[in-house]
């Protein structure tokens, strides 16, 4: 047994070491880094104590993107939790060509983000765009979609909310169709309509597939930055920058390497934190509704 | 006690591998001699390279760096390694030079070609590293603050080379640290005024601004006249395609050299001919000069400026203003030359109707030493950066990379790049500030006289601006665009924006090191002051 056991373990040795080397040596080396004054000009691997950290907590342009991911995510994600629940709905059932609907609906997310960023840019462009072309033929004053700070959230959270639909629609269609048939029968048979089903029936029963669908979403949804990158780069001014863009922009792009090792750590343990906590009161808004 | 005799093995062991590898290094960057493929003073054109090459021809000059010369050295068996801008501003020419250089050395050349963003991180990380990833890398000029210490000095064969005497001396300078040219000098940038002249010399369109502003019609000589001028003609359809024309193309991207664009306002506010010592620190104290009163102005300006661009202008980079310029969609746009020679494409509908210019000026000009306004007409040229290229010390082909690099900027690679817009060559030797050689192109002679005029005067000025370029640039510049695109979107008045700035950049200057940042300000107050 004990050999067996032994053997066992050297199968798992491969994926340990796989796991130790892109994930635990990186980690640790950020930690690391995140310790010392590594930066353009100063390639050294000094002992800075925490005076990266003590920069970060008075970097309001940090903080500021953070309070605007939190907006940006729930926003994009509320919305894309509602629309993908109810193309969900309109192809679970017995309709005409469902299966192309199927299709079609997961196009968007089939493309490439940068790519599709890059279109959309094109698409909110405001002499050559449709966007405004649109609005013209409306009778509707243009836009600025993407010099005016209000506009450009719209913009970037348009993008979001197309591309990132069909995921929420996929899981959830998912979910409808493992769902058990009885309580949709007995619910029935008491004379339930289509409203009090959904609500009554439909919508606990889904409740794990919500909370799971809306958590891996939102943990998507906190690195967002590919879009921002080709769509906005930040602008105007700083009110699309989002943590992730910013990170690129100070640790890449800058070569601030020990300050962006600090913003990384913070931000990945600030994300651990908030979605494990959004996660459990989920789970138990969720739980409460399935009770009631 | 006992390993005493091993280390000493292995000490000696090192040290002969290390002794071996160098000499084979320095075997290796030895080329062969083979015959010339090439008679001196061949008709040189990049036909057989491809479709998207014009048949333009040119006369290898004799010389070091001539495709006879070059062609001489038989380097196969060595493979030179290169890191280039993306396709095509100079990633473009670094691979078609590659190529030939292929053909006739026999060497293998690899380029890699890297987005902007990417550029920089991409070529220090592995020299910060001790790691010569790359032999030869191409990259913005003024990086030099952070490159300079990893950089191979050019080797006096070179300099002596006619090709790299004819080098403007501004580039000379912009190449050397220190006193040593530590870049070779590929590209001449600088910024300027573009104007179409078919809406500035119509005599109708003339006698309408004169009514409605009491002014002649002119090249604005001011950012005050610039910005009458804009307005006067945004959003009027001036060249009768049915489509509405503005007034100003300008770069205004955040992330996308805007920095550069706000310089080139702020120049005649700031530069004062009287004062020396810095533009953007004064070099004594270190205490940033971003937020006086010139700067806030030449802000003050752009954010007013915004009335006069094209819908979406105020998130312009650089290829926006190159096609709302060179697509005849603004009156006047200002930066590098790219979006001029664009106009001048062939089959472009303003070619021939446009004109170079110096950049507007000022009526005054900002004196910091008597914290007061000298009202004085101010013009102050400004070199911006511009592309150059280097070989990394630690690189085991430093003769290959030096030939390369002398190929690349040979006299007839030069003047077939820089007919070839999209290359991003601009002139950089006194020979390329002859307007003959730009008619040859089809230029008109108004045309290539304002353009070589233009470019050959800021040669002469004694006022010029040249970019920061100090260790930790791009953190600098980073802070600067932020806060321009700060006061462009309204979140800040242009006064707080700026004194942002001057915050930003005290605390860069203390985590870099005040006197490390000083010692590299000096080389560009120096090239300012004695100018």
């Amino acid at each position: 047994m004990d050999g067996l056991r032994r053997h066992k373990s050297m199968f798992l040795l491969p994926g340990l070491l796989t796991l130790f080397l892109i994930i635990i040596f990186p980690l640790l080396f950020t930690i690391r880094v995140s310790f010392s004054g590594w930066n353009v000009s100063n390639p050294a691997m000094d002992f800075i104590g925490g005076a990266n950290y003590t920069a970060m907590l008075h970097d309001s342009r940090f903080w500021a993107s953070i309070t605007r991911l939190i907006l940006l995510a729930g926003g994009t994600v509320l919305i894309q939790y509602v629309v993908g629940f109810g193309m969900a709905l309109l192809v679970w059932r017995e309709t005409r060509g469902r299966r192309l609907w199927r299709v079609l609906f997961l196009i968007p997310m089939m493309t490439t983000p940068v790519v599709m960023a890059a279109i959309w840019q094109t698409i909110f462009h405001e002499s050559l765009g449709p966007a405004n072309d649109l609005l013209d033929m409306l009778g509707l004053t243009g836009i600025p979609w993407l010099t005016e700070s209000g506009p450009a959230l719209v913009a970037l959270m348009t993008v979001e909310v197309w591309q990132w639909t069909p995921f929420m629609f996929l899981l959830l269609l998912a979910g409808l169709l493992s769902l058990p048939k009885e309580p949709f029968m007995a619910a029935a048979i008491d004379g339930a309509g289509t409203w009090r089903t959904f609500w009554k029936v439909t919508f606990p029963l889904m409740a794990p597939v919500s909370v799971a669908a809306v958590i891996i979403r939102l943990i998507e949804a906190s690195k967002l930055s590919d879009s921002v990158y080709v769509l906005t780069s930040g602008g105007p001014g700083s009110s699309t920058e989002t943590p992730g863009y910013y990170l690129y922009i100070q640790g890449l792009r800058d070569q601030q390497t020990g300050y962006g090792g600090a913003m990384s750590l913070t931000y990945l343990v600030l994300m651990i934190v908030t979605l494990t906590v959004v996660a459990a009161l989920l789970t138990r808004a969720f739980k409460l509704k399935g009770d009631s | 006690m006992r390993s005493r005799p091993y280390t000493a093995l292995v000490a000696v062991a090192v040290a002969l591998t290390a002794t071996a590898c160098t000499a084979q290094n320095q075997e290796q960057q030895k080329p062969k001699a083979k015959a010339a493929l090439f008679k001196s003073g061949s008709e040189i054109s990049y036909k057989k390279y491809g479709k998207d090459y014009p048949a333009t021809k040119a006369k290898d000059v004799p010389g070091p760096c001539s495709y006879e010369s070059i062609s001489r050295k038989d380097y196969s068996g060595q493979t030179l390694k290169i890191i280039s801008h993306a396709v095509p501003v100079i990633g473009e020419p670094t691979q078609l030079h590659a190529k030939q250089f292929e053909d006739i050395t026999g060497g293998k050349v690899e380029v890699v070609n890297v987005p902007f963003g990417e550029l920089h991180q991409k070529i220090l990380t592995p020299l910060q590293a001790g790691q010569p990833a790359y032999d030869v890398m191409f990259y913005p000029s003024l990086w030099i603050g952070d490159m300079a210490p990893y950089l191979a000095p050019v080797p006096k064969t070179y300099l002596n080379s006619p090709g790299m005497k004819d080098v403007t001396k501004a580039y000379m300078d912009v190449a050397t640290w220190n006193g040593k040219v530590v870049q070779y000098p590929i590209d001449g940038d600088r910024h300027y005024l573009k104007v179409r002249t078919d809406v500035l010399m119509d005599p109708k369109r003339q006698a309408e601004y004169k009514k409605a502003t009491g002014k002649e019609l002119r090249v604005p000589r001011t950012w005050a006249e610039y910005q009458q001028t804009a307005k006067f003609f945004s959003g009027k359809d001036f060249d009768g395609d049915g489509k509405a024309n503005y007034g100003s193309a300008e770069v205004t991207k955040r992330d996308d050299l805007t920095f550069s664009a706000f310089i080139s306002r702020a120049a005649p506010y700031v530069k004062n001919p009287d004062v020396k010592g810095g533009v953007f620190f004064d070099v004594k104290t270190m205490k940033p000069l971003i937020n006086t009163p010139g700067f806030v102005r030449a802000l003050d300006d752009m954010v007013k400026a915004k009335s006069t661009w094209a819908p979406g202008g105020a998130n312009f980079g650089l290829g926006d203003e190159i096609f709302s310029f060179g697509g005849g969609q603004t009156l006047m746009s200002y930066s590098w030359d790219d979006a001029f020679i664009q106009a001048q494409q062939p089959d472009s509908r303003i070619r021939n109707k446009i004109q170079a210019a110096p950049l507007p000026g000022s009526t005054e000009v900002y004196n910091r030493t008597t914290k007061s306004w000298d009202s004085k007409a101010n013009q102050a040229p400004y070199f911006t950066w511009g592309w150059t290229s280097a070989v990394a010390k630690p690189s085991p082909h430093q003769q290959m990379a030096f030939d390369y690099l002398c190929f690349f900027g040979n006299e007839a690679n030069t003047a077939l790049d820089l007919t070839i817009g999209r290359f991003g060559v601009n002139p950089y030797r006194n020979a390329h500030f002859d307007p003959a050689f730009w008619e040859k192109q089809g230029w008109d002679k108004d045309v290539a006289e304002s353009y070589v005029h233009t470019l050959s005067g800021m040669e002469k000025s004694t006022n010029r601006v040249f970019d920061l370029r100090v260790p930790g640039v791009n953190q600098y510049m980073s802070a600067l665009a932020n806060g321009v695109a700060a006061a462009l979107a309204g979140q800040s008045s242009p006064q707080q924006a700026l004194d942002d700035v001057a915050k930003e950049w005290s605390k860069i200057t203390d985590q870099i090191g005040t006197d490390k940042v000083q010692s590299a300000y000096r080389n560009v107050v120096e090239l300012e002051d004695n100018s």
